[in-house]
């Protein structure tokens, strides 16, 4: 579980983040959502230790993030997945050297323990086959799967995913979205999800935190957006006129 | 993990910069037996030919291979070690590798420092050899003196001690070569743009730092 308690983040001439806390469960899709440019992405880094919250607390399992020692900070970064927004994918090293290379880092696995547990992560993101292939020969669709893969590999407790179906298409973002719900559900992972799309939300929401202007504005289960009377957030889920109308409907 | 990414560094370094530093150095052998023999019948006070042989060598083992070889490498190495820093640093990948736990300034530059000081003294030093012989062929061929004449001079008077003034020059060159380009890659902020304008600062100032280097050092310690 991660406890966020008031963190504040500002850049030279903006503040982003101007105290939010939330709590994330192990199990859960846990959503972040907002308009672009609400401050998710510095969230998310915030969260993992990318950005260093001006103030505030991030504690991971009882755990105090920036108060840990250079030791600890690092076993617990073994315990945290990521998969960036641009995918981040190390484009020098093919597929499965992406996935094998914190296997090759921070474990002793002899050779063929690695080479099943890559085959394994291959499999469940469904990309049998790709392992020899290197970043700039796939789809996106396939690097997101790639991106998940590497960051599952080490079996980790806390999965953060930044847009991970930004730039795909309906139907590969259902994939994704489905493939991540598994993994968090079949490994009890607590695993938080910038999103802006709307399919996310009412897929796989399970709980949704909504930020606006710097602020947690909002925060329930996709059930409660329905009948939620905020209305920025209305505002932003039902940003069209045909989905505003389909609301009514809903509601009436 | 971090001894394989060294001897991949120690590799891609030494093999990718062989054949330019190998051309240089073969020519700047020629043009120095060259440039001096026609000096040398230019002048009015005879000089012994196989005088060439003796400066060919000694201007390659203190200045031409170890000065000029280190700014080919800035060129080279240099802006191919910030480029490569600057897009795993605008594309994340250098966030990755510091979310998995990596201590990525280790990772990413130790070893492109210690394959560098590994590999550039054993590049040099074959690099002064093609240098000796690129002086011999221009000078054979072009009637200047014969190989006895030249080989008499290459053995004259060795001074050791400027063996220790290249050795001296390739650490010192190659130490400023990639860390100053890993220090230019690593920082990059923003996107494509600053990933060539970081790669031009690395070549830039490494040379600058080459070039003040060697007077100092010569300076210093000739
Ligand atoms: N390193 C930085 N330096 C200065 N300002 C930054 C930095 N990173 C983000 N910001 C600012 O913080 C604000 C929030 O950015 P952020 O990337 O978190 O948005 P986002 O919610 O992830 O948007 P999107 O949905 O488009 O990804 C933006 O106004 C941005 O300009
Ligand atoms: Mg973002």
């Amino acid at each position: 579980m991660i406890v966020v308690e008031n963190i504040k983040k500002s850049f030279t001439e903006q503040s982003v983040l101007k105290g939010i806390s939330a709590e994330f469960y192990p199990g859960q899709c846990n959503l972040v959502i907002g308009t672009s440019g609400a401050g998710k992405t510095v969230f998310l880094k915030c969260l993992v230790g990318l950005h260093k919250p001006d103030s505030g607390n991030i504690l991971y399992s009882d755990r105090k993030f920036n108060a840990l020692k250079a030791k600890e900070q690092k076993k617990l970064r073994q315990e945290m997945g990521m998969l960036f927004q641009g995918n981040a994918l190390f484009d020098s090293m093919s597929v499965e050297e992406n996935i094998r290379f914190p296997l090759d880092m921070f474990t002793s696995k002899t050779e063929d323990e690695k080479r099943s547990r890559v085959e394994e992560c291959l499999q469940k993101v469904n990309l049998t086959g790709a392992g020899k292939k290197y970043p700039g020969e796939i789809s996106g669709g396939m690097m997101k799967r790639v991106g998940i893969a590497r960051a599952i590999v080490m079996e980790p407790k806390y999965l953060f995913c930044d847009e991970p179906n930004s730039g795909l298409d309906p139907k590969t973002a259902l994939v994704i979205d489905e493939l991540i719900r598994e993994l968090t559900i079949e490994n009890n992972i607590t695993t938080v999800i910038n999103t802006h799309d709307m399919n996310s939300v009412m897929g796989i929401g399970d709980k949704v935190t909504f930020l606006h202007k710097g602020l947690k504005h909002w925060e329930g289960s996709k059930g409660d957006i329905l009948s939620s009377n905020n209305k920025e957030l209305t505002d932003f889920i039902f940003a069209s006129d045909f989905l505003k109308q389909l609301r009514n409907k809903a509601n009436l | 993990m971090y001894a394989r990414e060294t001897f991949r560094q120690t590799h891609d370094i030494g093999i990718g910069s062989l054949p330019i530093i190998a051309i240089i150095s073969t020519f700047l052998g020629a043009v120095t037996a060259v440039q001096f023999a026609k000096q040398f019948l230019d002048m009015t006070l005879p000089l012994p030919m196989s005088l060439i042989g003796y400066i060919v060598r000694d201007s390659l083992i203190l200045e031409l291979v170890p000065t000029i070889g280190s700014l080919m490498l800035a060129g080279k190495v240099g802006s191919n070690i910030s480029s490569e820093l600057g897009s795993m640093r605008v594309t994340e990948q250098i966030d990755a590798l510091e979310i998995m736990g990596v201590n990525t300034k280790a990772y990413l530059i130790m070893p492109k420092i210690l394959g560098a000081l590994i590999i550039v003294p054993l590049l040099f030093a074959s690099a002064i050899i093609l240098g000796m012989v690129g002086g011999f062929l221009a000078g054979y061929f072009g009637d200047f003196f014969s190989w006895e004449e030249y080989k008499s001079g290459l053995q004259d008077s060795f001074t050791s001690y400027y063996m220790v003034i290249f050795l001296l020059k390739c650490y010192v060159f190659s130490f400023i070569v990639t860390s100053v380009s890993c220090y230019q890659g690593y920082y990059v902020k923003g996107g494509a743009l600053e990933i060539g304008a970081a790669s031009t600062r690395a070549v830039v100032n490494s040379s600058i730092m080459i070039i003040v280097t060697n007077f100092l050092i010569a300076f210093l310690f000739l």
